[in-house]
């Protein structure tokens, strides 16, 4: 063997020697990656994503584009229609066609602050890749501008592709002319950095006074009070109020109302004011000059809080997650004797699944927004116009027929974000699960009724309740329980099939499972199957409102037979997807 | 105990465990070695019934992988060499969670759960979640849990990775125990000084292929080359050309 040290030393292969001094002989100048070499491996990885010639990619895209083509078609249709219905209307059409775009706007800037809150604390503090670039001979401000950069392209492209058709709508219906697009770039690069800036300096504060593990669980909590609060208070303070002009005493009260900024002091304001201005021919550079130099002062004033305190908070955020004794004896007890009936493995798996719930704050903080939705929904059928002269018997029983539909789309999304991800989740334990003794048909079943169960009852209180603000007759009520009941079963009998057919194993954020090529084809699978039931339940229920309404005869037979195919896809949208799931999972190699 | 037979793994063109042939017998420490990607895991994982061969057979206490998995799982244990767990479980409810799995629960299985805890230095984090663990903490807990079920083999992927040297030396000693009680034990590691003072016998896989099999006295004496140790042996059977590499690769 050749390979001792001073064989090593006597073919010189250990430079640079120490000088005479005993200090590091000069080898050049010290290194100083670009900015954008930093963010390299993001971008080779995107690509090789991209290229990546896996099977169905090409289905996918096509998927994806007409899906995204339609969304961004039925945006700029009904902005379009509804702004050239405001430039039709004298004196306060361009008015409330500026008052929509800053409330629009308004939103964006929310949602952008709390997604860069959130993006920032795993891109500046919780990445992989954090501990080489941190390492590395990389100066402060690269790094805080890579990160930046990262932060905002990972928060704001969601906001940039919405604003899309949006922008388009705008400067068609006011023909804009072709200097626009250069003007909302202009002024959305800057209203893109604002909140990337702030968001990443509130979590730089954050994590120097929590742990980051904790303020994670902190952040998830509030964003989602946050946007709860939101969607509460806009629904309750009833914005269709706004819309009726006998709610003013004059229209010059309605105008004075129109013409106060919304939020005279943010970003999303400068950016209503110069599109606005330009496109009624009156430019606005003051509101451009201002966003360009608030964001420019703010990038200088985050480097420097950046430069002050990063290297104290990444410290911390290395810390592991404090150690964190659970309670919970009792329940657990009451749980284990509950589950006793099903045996040791259905028992343990049940217990694991509701203990992995409930202890991840990202996980159950959502029940939250879930139930904000809930009072919405709830609060939206209580006022709709049922009462009154004109309203039929036909109408009030109808209205709890298409409740279904709707109840039916909630459901799916709460499956989509609750019962979809499940099987992904386990990716990385998936070993212990396949190496063990126990039937792949045990760990589905878990899964399934940890999920349905919550779901079920949601579905139930949903349309019970709803059924009983709306009055409806003992024949709709429960046509419409059982089909809720059934429904529940396919859509997560859907969720654990297509979520277990397109895995995200290596994800391991549950939030974004949903949103992956799998998440859309559920919900579009959904669609199908709440559509089906709908139009195989609407021959029946018309014939019995028919028979009520104007003694018309009703075909009992007919009826049993429409019921019960529509029985029969609710069955085998259950089965089906647990099926091909349960032979998917048996052949999965990890 | 392990019986395989003609075992073969490809992943499109490529193939990573070629034809192999092995039996390790009940109450034998068999330890498997190689370069890294010479298809340890791989042969590891499907002993482990996780990953299905392209053709061959695996046996495990007499009971076909293939045909009969729960059986041929419910007598075995696997230790992996990433320690991926549930992060939101504390020790305890890990350990528990896993004698469910083999359908075992009980004063029994709590005792054992304590017992193999204490040994490792976990007792006082029983607890805690394993979000909190450290590395070290999170493999010592997954070796625990290879053993709370008392199965009959137990296959281990890189047993020493992350543990302390007092760790390391309860491993081994409780290796050594749990196979004179006649359980079977089957390991891969790249610590050859483990491996010879460690295993009744020693593979060497390279590129999926066996290259050398047996007890040290047998390795020895079948390569005639003189080797006096296993890292010697390994070398030889895995490329020595290593160290002029490095000075070039030094040097360029």
């Amino acid at each position: 063997m050749s390979s001792t040290p001073e064989s090593l030393a006597a073919v010189d292969v250990l430079p640079p020697r120490r000088s005479s001094s005993g200090s590091m002989r000069a080898v050049g100048p010290l290194p100083d990656p670009p900015l954008l070499h930093l963010l390299l491996p993001k971008w080779l990885t995107a690509r090789s994503r991209t290229m990546q010639g896996e099977k169905g990619r090409g289905a996918r895209f096509a998927i994806l584009g007409i899906t995204g083509f339609f969304f961004w078609a039925l945006v700029f249709g009904v902005l379009y229609r509804l702004l050239k219905y405001f430039r039709g209307v004298e004196e306060i059409g361009a008015l409330l066609a500026g008052k929509l775009l800053g409330l629009i706007l308004l939103g964006f800037t929310s949602i952008l602050l709390l997604s860069n809150v959130i993006t920032s604390l795993s891109s500046f503090f919780l990445a992989k890749d954090l501990d080489m670039l941190v390492a590395a001979p990389v100066d402060w401000f690269r790094l805080y501008g890579a990160k930046l950069l990262e932060t905002v392209v990972a928060s704001s492209w969601m906001v940039f592709l919405v604003s899309i058709p949006m922008f388009a709508a705008y400067g068609i219906a006011y023909e804009g002319g072709w200097t626009f697009p250069f003007l909302v770039v202009a002024l959305m690069v800057p209203m893109f950095v604002i909140p990337a800036v702030v968001g990443s300096a509130i979590t730089l504060l954050l994590v120097n006074i929590f742990p980051a593990h904790r303020t994670r669980d902190i952040l998830s909590v509030i964003a989602v009070l946050t946007a709860g609060g939101i969607v509460l208070l806009f629904r309750l303070i009833r914005p269709e109020r706004l819309a009726r002009p006998e709610g003013f005493r004059s229209l010059m009260d309605f105008i004075s109302v129109l013409r106060t900024p919304t939020s005279p002091f943010l970003p999303s304001e400068w950016v209503q004011r110069s599109t606005m201005g330009f496109l009624n021919a009156r430019p606005e550079w003051l509101s451009v000059y201002l966003l360009w130099t608030t964001a420019a002062a703010l990038i200088v004033l985050g480097a420097l809080l950046h430069r002050w305190l990063y290297l104290t908070g990444f410290s911390k955020a290395q810390e592991s997650a404090q150690r964190a004794t659970t309670g919970g004896g009792t329940m657990a007890r009451l749980g284990r004797a509950m589950l006793a009936p099903f045996g040791v493995l259905r028992r343990e798996l049940v217990m694991k699944e509701l203990r992995l719930f409930f202890r991840d704050t990202t996980q159950w903080s959502q029940l939250i927004l879930l139930a904000v939705l809930v009072v919405v929904y709830v609060f939206n059928i209580k006022y709709l116009p049922l009462r009154g002269e004109g309203i039929t018997f036909f109408l009030v029983n109808v209205v709890p027929f298409l409740n279904l539909v709707l109840a039916g789309f909630v459901l799916a999304s709460i499956a989509a974000r609750f019962i979809f991800p499940g099987v992904s989740l386990e990716g990385r334990t998936l070993w212990l699960l396949r190496s063990s003794p126990m039937e792949v048909r045990d760990l589905l079943w878990a899964k399934y009724w940890v999920g349905t169960l919550p779901l079920l009852v949601l579905a139930l209180a949903i349309v019970g309740v709803t059924d009983y603000l709306l009055q409806v007759s003992d024949f709709m009520f429960f046509v419409s329980v059982g089909s809720i009941t059934l429904l529940t079963f396919a859509l997560s009998g859907l969720a654990m099939g297509f979520g277990t057919l397109f895995p995200q194993f290596e994800t391991e954020n549950a939030a974004q499972i949903p949103t992956s090529f799998g998440g859309l084809l559920y919900m579009m699978a959904s669609v199908v199957v709440i559509g089906g039931v709908v139009v195989l339940e609407a021959r029946p229920v018309y014939s019995y409102l028919s028979a009520r309404a104007f003694g018309a005869p009703a075909d009992p037979t007919g009826m049993v037979l429409w019921f019960s195919l529509a029985a029969l896809l609710c069955i085998a949208a259950t089965i089906i997807p647990i099926r091909v799931a349960l032979s998917r999972l048996e052949a999965v190699e990890r | 105990m392990i019986e395989i037979s003609k075992l073969t793994k490809r992943y499109g063109d490529f193939t990573a465990v070629d034809d192999i042939d092995l039996v390790v017998p009940r109450g034998e420490l068999f330890g498997f070695l190689g370069p890294n990607g010479a298809g340890k895991t791989t042969t590891l994982r499907m002993i482990a019934g996780i990953l299905k061969p392209t053709s061959g057979t695996i046996k495990v206490a007499g009971v076909d992988v293939a045909k009969d998995p729960i059986t041929a799982k419910s007598k075995l244990g696997f230790i992996p060499d990433r320690p991926f767990i549930y992060e939101k479980l504390t020790g305890a409810e890990f350990l528990r969670f896993v004698a469910g799995l083999y359908d075992q629960e009980g004063a029994e299985v709590e005792h054992r759960g304590r017992e193999l805890l204490a040994l490792f230095d976990l007792e006082e984090w029983r607890d805690e979640l394993v979000e909190s663990y450290s590395h070290g903490m999170r493999q010592k807990l997954i070796i625990s849990s290879a053993f709370v079920h008392r199965p009959e083999v137990i296959v281990v992927d890189e047993p020493m990775v992350g543990l302390d040297p007092k760790a390391a030396r309860i491993l081994k000693d409780l290796f050594r125990e749990y196979t004179r009680r006649g359980h079977t034990i089957i390991f891969s590691t790249h610590t050859l000084e483990v491996a010879e003072s460690l295993c009744d016998r020693l593979a060497i896989i390279v590129n999926g292929r066996i290259s050398a099999y047996g007890t040290m006295a047998e390795l020895r004496r079948d390569l005639q080359g003189g080797e006096r140790d296993l890292e010697e042996i390994f070398l030889r059977l895995t490329g020595e050309n290593a160290a002029r590499n490095l000075v070039d690769v030094l040097d360029a």
